[in-house]
């Protein structure tokens, strides 16, 4: 493999993709308004999509003659490397768009800023996904705001989501060598910068919503390092199910 | 005008196969049929959602996945202009939807069967969807505007949706020969219920005749089913599956297809609600809408204190 730092990159942001429209798609058919199911299913759709584009530049990267679908659907637990916010159940509504919206408000600048990448097939990706994603954060967002603007059960369960999920949303700024080779080359922004970008959009649409952030700083990490929580192994159980049951098929 | 007038020309209109609008005078029971047939319908593409979205988590590679998705999210947009087309007949959508969880509105039986392997994904695309799109094509020039006009873009949409099944299933029944048995598996299980799409004989068909009169119905349900078998048999034929009906062939005589009598007796069960999923459909339903009522609340409160602010 030529460049194993971008491929780990590339990879991490295809799985973050994968298991977020994954989780998504749970949600077809069940969803509190018919409005939602359809706006649901097309985000998730948006997201497969990407993870398709990014599961093929890393199999390119890799070298290794692999598909997309083998690197979405043949690997082992620990060779995964989402952030564990995207693993996370979808619990109510609430704890879905507040899910959403952390990750919405991460890939907006990660995006923006990958357009200008020097790696072209990179920047191609972000250019038509940031499209998606403005849409997907706005979507997202305005839930947040209505839930949190809107009766007092619905302001409970959205700060009870940010409470939890809170622990989870520091891991998307997680940096490693990986990053850090990427970053002397600057091909791939520093995660500080979209950091301070996402912290802005939180803080904005969390006090129109009059919703607070949380002032405890417990956070989860180990996503990246492939080390997952428990609900991971049920949730690669269903997706993987096919794939593991009849092997070395065509669909 | 008085009433025997204003039903002469609203016949008229029909015969001369002028489209009836929203604001146009109708009688109270072509209403009350149209609302009852395109709420049917509605109820149709949202519970259909939940046999297929139940494999979105499973699809077998990203890109069925994603077709999967696609097709799902279609249903529900059709869900959503024929809830539409209810309101423009002065229904109330909420009240529609109680109605189908109370189990007064009904929908098509067949989503009351399980899809139980990945094959099935395939044959509801080529069977059902196929069906549907006999009947719907029909319904693109039935005589009430706004319904017809929803059925010209659904189609579109269903025949994609066909399509995509049977390519599907060609892809299993091209595989080993556990992907072919899983896709034969299938076609036994849906081929009889997708007949059954087509309701009731004429002879028993309550509806029929007076639908018929009204143009809201073009055809009759003994009539598209036989056009269903029709175009249905050279398709399974390519695929290389059997159809299970010992009885069917070609007569040339009548220039269709034979086929054996429909079980009635188990049509009817499922229709009452003994169907093997009846119970967990609108179950379903039902915790959605329960479990979304304090979404829907909020969006509500929500847009009611945006208002106030604007008007202070």
């Amino acid at each position: 493999m030529q460049q194993p730092a971008l491929f780990e990159y590339v990879l991490r942001m295809a799985d973050d993709s994968l298991i977020l429209g994954q989780r998504l798609g749970e949600w077809c058919g069940h969803g509190p308004i018919l409005e939602e199911d359809i706006a649901m299913t097309n985000i998730s759709l948006d997201l497969i999509g990407q993870a398709i584009s990014l599961y093929d530049l890393a199999a390119e990267l890799e070298g290794g003659g692999k598909t997309h679908d083998d690197l979405a659907f043949l690997r082992f637990e620990n060779q995964y490397k989402n952030v564990l916010l995207v693993e996370q159940p979808n619990g109510d509504f609430a704890m879905t768009m507040l899910r959403q919206f952390f990750f919405d408000a991460f890939r907006k600048p990660l995006y923006e800023a990958l357009c200008k990448s020097p790696i072209t097939q990179l920047a191609a990706i972000a250019e038509k996904s940031l499209k998606e994603t403005r849409y997907h954060l706005k979507h997202s967002s305005e839930w947040v705001i209505r839930m949190g603007d809107g009766t007092e059960e619905s302001h409970q369960r959205a700060q009870a989501a940010i409470d939890h999920l809170w622990r989870y949303t520091a891991e998307l700024f997680y940096e490693d060598t990986i990053d850090e080779q990427l970053q002397a080359q600057q091909q791939v922004p520093v995660l500080k910068e979209i950091q301070a970008a996402w912290m802005e959009t939180v803080k904005a649409v969390l006090s129109e919503a009059t919703l607070v952030l949380p002032t405890n700083n417990w956070k989860f990490e180990g996503g990246r390092q492939g080390r997952h929580s428990e609900h991971m192994g049920y949730l690669l159980a269903e997706l993987q199910y096919m794939q593991r049951a009849y092997p070395d098929m065509q669909w | 005008m008085t009433l025997a007038e204003q039903e002469k020309r609203f016949q008229e209109k029909i015969d001369n196969e002028i489209k009836i609008e929203p604001n146009d005078w109708m009688p109270d029971a072509y209403r009350q049929t149209l609302i009852r047939q395109i709420s049917q319908h509605a109820h149709s593409e949202v519970v259909g959602m939940l046999p297929e979205g139940n494999w979105i988590t499973r699809a077998p590679n990203l890109r069925r996945k994603a077709v999967l998705l696609a097709k799902v999210q279609d249903e529900a947009g059709h869900g959503l202009y024929l809830y539409s087309a209810t309101e423009t007949l002065g229904a109330d959508r909420e009240q529609t939807i109680d109605d189908l969880h109370s189990g007064k509105a009904k929908y098509s039986s067949i989503f009351n069967y399980p899809a139980l392997t990945w094959a099935d994904i395939g044959a509801i695309g080529w069977l059902v969807d196929g069906a549907a799109i006999m009947n719907q094509v029909a319904l693109c020039r039935t005589s009430y505007g706004p319904y017809a006009r929803a059925m010209v873009k659904i189609c579109k949409e269903e025949s994609f949706h066909q399509r995509q099944g049977y390519e599907s299933l060609m892809v299993l029944c091209n595989g080993t020969p556990q992907q072919k048995a899983m896709a034969q598996d299938a076609l036994n299980r849906f081929w009889w219920p997708a007949l059954m799409m087509f309701g009731p004989n004429d002879a028993e068909s309550t509806h029929s005749e007076q639908s018929i009169n009204w143009k809201i119905k073009r055809f009759t349900n003994d009539e598209l089913r036989q056009s269903f078998v029709d175009a249905t048999v050279p398709q399974a034929e390519i695929l290389g599956l059997t159809i299970p009906d010992p009885n069917l062939k070609w007569n040339e005589e009548r220039g269709h297809y034979d086929f054996s009598e429909i079980n009635w007796d188990e049509f009817w069960q499922v229709v009452k609600g003994n169907g093997p999923c009846n119970k967990e459909r609108i179950e379903a339903r039902v915790k959605a809408k329960q479990n979304g009522l304090w979404v829907r609340e909020a969006a509500n409160a929500y847009a009611k204190k945006r208002a106030m602010k604007k008007s202070a």
